[in-house]
């Protein structure tokens, strides 16, 4: 169903492109005459995005060209108004940044690719496996389902401080307490850097685990199974009729959870800021909380975390470009 | 596996295959006792995996006192004192209401402006469609840290640092586009026909979303709403940020006062916790089905 008001008469929903050229008066006119009300119906939520995403991002990536710090942006303190003294910077945010000057973003950089490869692997792999071994007819499998799903209830910050607790050094520690029974040493799971970061993701695995599942599990349930029957009966090994049946017949939704599942955890703020703590070193932050810190830690540079903010937008948008070509190239091929 | 289903012929043939591996023939989809023991084993151990931490922190809730510092010594019993502290004595239901208030606020407004725009962006093909639905993906990819600093500094310009309505207007930069693409995925598996009909019968565009697609859409709405709830609810970044005195907090904020730096009430901490999980586990229950077929239909569709 589209625009085509007139109609069924003139030729149904594709009726704009079999229309004579006119001039372009005309043209304006008459894609008023059959827009105006599609454009009414998505004006208000674009005008929400301009306001509240538009100036904001704008905003942001002029300050990221500034020099821009809590003490220079200028505040009304009381009757007091301290007048803005921050100045145009140029590039010189970027440059110090991206040269290395900085000295955190490389090891940043490389920490959250490692933490988002690492996170969705887990959370694709479990999820999938799970949703294949829940795909089978079975006793309790719609117990095992529901029970499966329920991390996904706890909001993510709840979690965090679920697991903190496990994780905690001393007598409330659950997992040195095993570790002490077994009679191994305890780990500092919350101090030492690499353990943070095995820590963190183990937790960001547990959350996002149901989700990838429910979703593959839907996916696998809308595989007609004729053609499990038609690769069965030529002789395929249940190997081959997972690679050949199964992952091609998930690939709509597979593509669609994995590019979600990267921006989320990408982006992941709570996890290692409540895990972790606030004052946790610069070791464990990836890039979105470390320029969280930047903006509201110490002295607030808010100029620096906008650079950051805007260097991690880039960056998904290539990503999110590449990936859809990607699929798009895939689809075409096939 | 539809077992059921399978047609003489194929059972022959398959028997005929599955004789020269086994004495007894089993049918398709039917599983060797080693076999399911291993499917079973492997779904308990995840199940276990699952459920382990929601059940340690209900334990611990229910440890009177300091029982959160020496878990396995159950000499203390086992009561319901931290609860009734956290409900009488913190702030947590004040905590509570606001994070009611304003993710319910953040839902509404969500819902309301970007039902109409999901709509003409599934049914209506005009100049900007494509770019509009490319915008909603981007905002969603949209880090925290591009919008936080700026959006900090304009909501102290207009004093909104520190009230409901700055939050809420923050949170509706992510919630707005986030239910269009969900409400387009869900006006996208309605059937064109019953637009067609409601034009034919002489609605105007306007009548037939409202009047024929808004009533049938109320299954993809409520699950809208509540994806972009539990989004505000659990919302950590801009909360911690935006609301600076204790009465305002959200339930993200003021449960990290209870394991502020020279003081660790992990009982209280996990009372809170299962207070916050229980309620929404119940709706979750009822609405998680839903929930991934909206997202991942606004997807594979755009």
């Amino acid at each position: 169903m589209t625009t085509a008001t007139a109609g069924p008469a003139d030729g149904g929903p594709k009726s704009e492109d079999g229309r004579p050229r006119v001039g372009l008066p005309t043209r304006v006119k008459r894609s008023w005459d059959t827009h105006w009300y599609a454009w009414a119906m998505v004006l208000p939520v674009v005008l929400v995005l301009g306001v509240l995403v538009g100036y904001p991002l704008l905003r942001g990536v002029y300050l990221s060209f500034t020099d821009a710090t809590e003490a220079n942006i200028g505040r009304t303190i009381g009757e007091n108004h301290i007048p803005a003294t921050y100045k145009f910077v140029g590039v010189d945010n970027f440059w110090n940044v991206l040269s290395g000057k900085e000295g955190n973003f490389y090891p940043r950089l490389w920490w959250t690719f490692l933490w988002t490869a690492s996170c969705v692997f887990f959370h694709y792999t479990v999820g999938l496996g799970l949703a294949v071994l829940l795909n089978r007819k079975m006793r309790f499998r719609s117990v095992y389902r529901v029970l499966l799903i329920l991390p996904w209830a706890v909001p993510a910050f709840v979690a965090a401080f679920a697991w903190r607790l496990m994780f905690n050094t001393g007598d409330s520690g659950l997992f040195n307490i095993v570790l002490g029974k077994l009679g191994l040493g305890a780990v500092d799971w919350l101090g030492d850097p690499l353990m943070q970061k095995v820590s963190v993701v183990m937790v960001n695995v547990w959350l996002g685990v149901p989700f990838m599942m429910v979703a593959l599990l839907g996916g696998l349930q809308s595989i007609s199974s004729e053609l499990y029957e038609a690769a069965e009966m030529d002789g395929a090994s249940p190997w081959q009729r997972f690679r050949h049946v199964t992952l091609p017949g998930l690939r709509p939704v597979s593509s669609t959870v994995i590019l979600l599942g990267t921006i989320w955890t990408f982006n992941m703020f709570p996890i290692i800021y409540l895990v972790i703590g606030p004052n946790a070193g610069a070791d464990v932050q990836i890039l979105a909380t470390y320029a969280y810190q930047l903006a509201f830690q110490g002295v607030r540079d808010y100029a620096g975390a906008a650079t950051y903010g805007v260097i991690i937008l880039s960056m998904l948008l290539v990503f999110a470009t590449f990936y859809r070509r990607m699929l798009n190239r895939q689809e075409a091929t096939r | 596996m539809a077992a059921d289903t399978t047609v003489p012929a194929t059972a022959v043939q398959h028997s005929a295959a599955g004789q020269r591996r086994a004495v007894r023939v089993r049918r398709r989809g039917e599983r060797g006792p080693g076999a399911s023991a291993g499917l079973h084993l492997t779904l308990l151990a995840a199940t276990v995996i699952a459920l382990f931490p929601i059940v340690w922190m209900a334990f611990i809730a229910l440890k009177p006192g300091n029982g959160w510092q020496d878990p396995l010594d159950l000499s203390g019993g086992l009561g319901l004192s931290n609860f009734d502290h956290v409900l009488t004595d913190t702030e947590f239901p004040t905590w509570f209401g606001n994070s009611v208030l304003i993710a319910g606020g953040t839902t509404v407004i969500g819902v309301l402006i970007s039902a109409g725009a999901g709509y003409a962006i599934s049914r209506l093909r005009f100049p900007g469609n494509r770019a509009l639905m490319w915008t909603f993906l981007i905002t969603q990819m949209f880090p925290g840290a591009v919008l936080i600093v700026a959006m900090y500094n304009i909501l102290s310009t207009l004093k909104l640092i520190d009230t409901y309505g700055g939050l809420i207007l923050a949170y509706c930069s992510s919630a707005v586009p986030f239910c269009a693409w969900m409400m387009k995925g869900y006006f996208d598996t309605i059937p064109g026909e019953i637009d067609e009909a409601g034009r034919i019968d002489g609605l105007t565009p306007f009548g037939t979303f409202w009047r024929l697609m808004m009533p049938l859409a109320r299954p993809g709405l409520a699950v809208t709403a509540f994806y972009s709830f539990l989004t505000a609810w659990g919302e950590v970044a801009f909360a911690s940020q935006f609301m600076q005195s204790e009465s305002k907090y959200t339930l993200a904020v003021g449960l990290q006062s209870f394991v502020a730096e020279h003081r660790a009430d992990w009982g209280f901490l996990m009372a809170a916790s299962v207070l916050i999980t229980v309620p929404a586990g119940f709706v979750f229950f009822f609405a998680q089905k839903h929930l991934v077929s909206g997202l991942t239909s606004g997807g594979t569709k755009g």
